[in-house]
């Protein structure tokens, strides 16, 4: 679906080699594509525009170094200012010197606000607190039900005095609760509401009047478009905020909401929701979201670490034998004695965009003895073999088995596995089906 | 529901009202700041189609045919060109059938409603089911989202407020089970219309979007021709990842419309633009607030109108 950021840059940067200094003007197609990437991931169009003019000014005047491709140099300019942005160190949940802490969570329908809450709760139990979870959502039908529910998966306590009370006596009157059941920690659930809703938000406002919450976090989810500002700009207004929930990471929504919303609240994000189970909710990695958002997996990290060992022209030489599907076992074995210079396959691999979800699990688990079979194996066949595998019959795999100390059922299998790879490699450097992300231009393959 | 279009569009527009920054108010800058259209009016412009999620390629063509219709019919006048807009919008909002149908031949008409977490799916139901009850038909709800704890509650209380019968297993039970439960049961009873609520669950997921196959292939086996209407509900929230859930749902299911829940704050739903340009999947229904009278039809001129009045 999206092509990578990187190999549009390169494509925007090719006139600029050779031309010594980033200026205006030879930047001015790749700020367009940075620009589109960002709004392709959601960022709201006016964080975008300040974000670019803030790139501009920063690589302005900056070398084109011929060691690294001018693309890749402006995407980690990006990348650092992205993940600047998002701030450093994830921050964690601020408890109360004296307890019970507070905690409240707000947001439009429909975020994920009474799962993340049993998440927290579940979060907080495993660090040895004693949450009460508070069902204050009397409108939407059955909602106080499910976090009794998600209560008890949880295994912690829950209270609400029911859809017929007011929320903000449920808030008032979990206080006591908590402390009778001695728990520690109080979590409110309470119902989503449209930020334009005077009524509702004048709701949420009494309950936080009245109650004093330690935190008051706004979840939202990852799929939010450019409405984001609107609605954590107006909670942010009605509400001292604390922090953003980011649910529904899991899903394929690159999440520009993210930026977003802290740039309008100023808060930090202290949780992502990345699955339904209760557990699935974790700290938040700015750079891991930056790459998200950027379309390009943890490929910064992976451009560092190919530059400083593969050599260029054969990155690229690889590249063309991949496309018209000539890619032979001697590239193979090549590859791979590169991947091996870079460190362990299955973390390269899924620093790879699409890469996770195209391969089997199988795949993605070879460990580095097996490669040394596969390495024996090659090894063994003749140069004609490694270029034309068809030709490897009966005889010549028992030959090739007895040459690598392996079995006639290993050397078919790595055949399989070879033309399996071939055909993806074609595929992906076609830029692949519909819904695929398309190949980045990569050093290495 | 067709009869109410002044109150849809009263609510709507007092609700868009409450806002401070709509787009209502920033097209009419636009509109109004540039006497002529020039360069600036087209980049304000962008930012506008943007900001309702229309998203980078859609608002694109949309500038640049605006940019060829001003070109070619010497249109100067920056307010000339907003009814330039309006018709493409209404042009590219318009193909497809975008009336529900209610009627089964015979039989049950079957609607299955699917989508993501929290766009709306049980609401939409329970709205529907009052609208059709008050329309004078019998209808039945089917709980098949078994997934997500007191979701069968959820529905069980909106059955009750619709005065509807309701077919429901215990939570984590098959929701194919279901699904074909209420098919029989609806059949038996000679019911009107049956609604059937689906877990949310994110179209990432192969086995939820699987299950979803299970639960139309079931329902078509016991009533054939079911489902008639599978409708894919979309929070107006969502930004550029709303093609793509699209997409994936489409695959998975012959969705016939959209649900584009939630107008009423100030998001715009733009995306379904680039929904119905890609997959042609029209918009039946829109949501614009929590009363049962607040699931509205959809109409291509007035939604467009009521963007930009």
């Amino acid at each position: 679906m999206f092509e990578s950021l990187t190999k549009r840059l390169e494509a925007a940067f090719k006139n600029i080699r050779g031309q010594g200094k980033l200026t205006e003007k030879n930047m001015k197609d790749s700020l367009q594509e940075i620009r589109r990437a960002l709004l392709e991931a959601d960022v709201n169009y006016k964080v975008v525009k300040q974000f670019i003019a803030d790139i501009q000014e920063q690589a302005l005047g900056r070398e084109v170094l011929d060691s690294i491709q001018p693309g890749q140099q402006i995407v980690k300019i990006v990348h650092d200012e992205l993940v600047k942005t998002m701030g450093g160190a994830n921050e964690p949940l601020k408890l109360a010197e004296t307890p019970p802490t507070l905690i409240m969570m707000v947001g439009l329908q429909g975020q994920g606000k009474t799962t993340s809450a049993g998440k927290v709760a579940l979060h907080l139990k495993k660090k040895g607190h004693r949450p009460l979870l508070v069902g204050a959502d009397v409108y939407r039908p059955a909602a106080i039900k499910q976090l009794e529910i998600v209560a008890q998966q949880a295994g912690v306590e829950s209270f609400s005095l029911g859809e017929h009370a007011d929320p903000v006596d449920t808030c008032v009157m979990a206080r006591g609760e908590a402390q009778m059941r001695q728990c520690d920690v109080i979590i409110m659930d309470t119902a989503g509401r449209l930020h334009v809703d005077e009524q509702m938000m004048g709701e949420v406002r009494r309950i936080q009047a009245q109650v004093a919450p330690h935190e008051i976090l706004f979840v939202a989810n990852a799929m939010t478009g450019q409405d984001a500002v609107n609605s954590a700009k107006q909670f942010h207004d009605a509400l001292p905020l604390t922090g953003v929930v980011l649910t529904q990471l899991d899903g394929d929504a690159r999440g520009g909401a993210a930026i977003s919303l802290i740039s309008v609240t100023g808060c930090p994000i202290k949780f992502v929701g990345t699955g339904e189970k209760l557990d699935a909710l974790e700290p938040f990695h700015p750079k891991r979201m930056a790459d998200q958002i950027l379309g390009m997996g943890d490929i910064v990290s992976l451009v560092e670490k190919a530059q400083e060992v593969v050599d260029r022209e054969q990155a690229l030489k690889f590249q063309e034998k991949a496309r018209k599907a000539t890619w032979d076992l001697e590239d193979f074995l090549q590859q791979m004695q590169q991947l091996k210079k870079m460190g362990s396959i299955g973390d390269l691999v899924q620093k790879i965009p699409g890469m996770k979800k195209m391969m089997g699990k199988g795949m993605m688990d070879v460990d580095e003895d097996e490669m040394k079979y596969v390495e024996a194996i090659i090894y063994s066949m003749t140069p004609e073999e490694r270029q034309k595998p068809k030709i490897i019959n009966g005889s010549r795999r028992r030959r090739i088995a007895d040459g690598s100390g392996t079995t006639v059922q290993e050397v078919n299998r790595l055949l399989k596995d070879f033309e399996q790879m071939r055909k993806m490699m074609k595929n992906m450097m076609k830029g692949g089906k519909k819904g695929r992300r398309g190949m980045p231009m990569m050093p290495g393959f | 529901m067709a009869e109410e279009k002044r109150g849809f569009f009263g609510r709507l527009r007092e609700r868009l009202s409450k806002t401070r920054s709509t787009v209502i108010d920033s097209v009419k800058r636009v509109f109004t700041a540039h006497g002529n259209v020039d360069d600036s009016f087209f980049d304000e412009l962008e930012g506008v189609l943007i900001e309702a999620d229309f998203g980078v390629d859609t608002t694109l063509d949309i500038i640049e045919n605006m940019r060829l219709k001003a070109r070619g019919s010497g249109v100067e006048n920056a307010e000339d060109l907003l009814a330039v807009l309006k018709e493409d919008l209404v042009a590219l909002l318009s193909p497809g059938d975008h009336a529900l149908s209610w009627d089964g031949a015979g039989g049950p008409h079957v609607t299955l409603i699917a989508g993501v977490n929290g766009s709306g799916k049980t609401t939409t139901a329970g709205k529907l089911a009052s609208h059709l009850k008050s329309r004078g038909k019998t209808v039945m709800l089917g709980a098949a989202d078994t997934f997500r704890a007191a979701a069968v509650e959820q529905l069980t209380i909106w059955s009750e407020r619709a005065g509807v019968p309701i077919v429901k297993h215990q939570d984590g039970a098959d929701p194919a089970a279901v699904a074909y439960d209420a098919a029989d049961a609806a059949q038996a009873r000679g019911i009107d219309c049956l609604l059937l609520d689906t877990a949310g669950r994110l179209h990432t997921k192969v086995n939820i979007m699987e299950e979803l196959k299970k639960i139309q292939r079931v329902v078509g086996k016991r009533i054939p021709g079911a489902p008639h209407e599978v409708l894919l509900v979309l929070d107006a929230t969502t930004g550029q990842n709303g093609l793509q859930q699209a997409r994936i749902f489409t695959e998975a299911l012959h969705v016939t419309g959209l649900v584009l829940t939630k107008l009423d704050g100030t998001a715009k739903g733009g995306i379904v633009v680039s929904i119905q340009k890609e997959l042609g999947v029209p918009i039946k229904l829109i949501g614009v607030g929590e009363g049962v009278d607040d699931l509205q039809p959809f109409h291509a001129r007035e939604f467009v109108e009521a963007l930009f009045s």
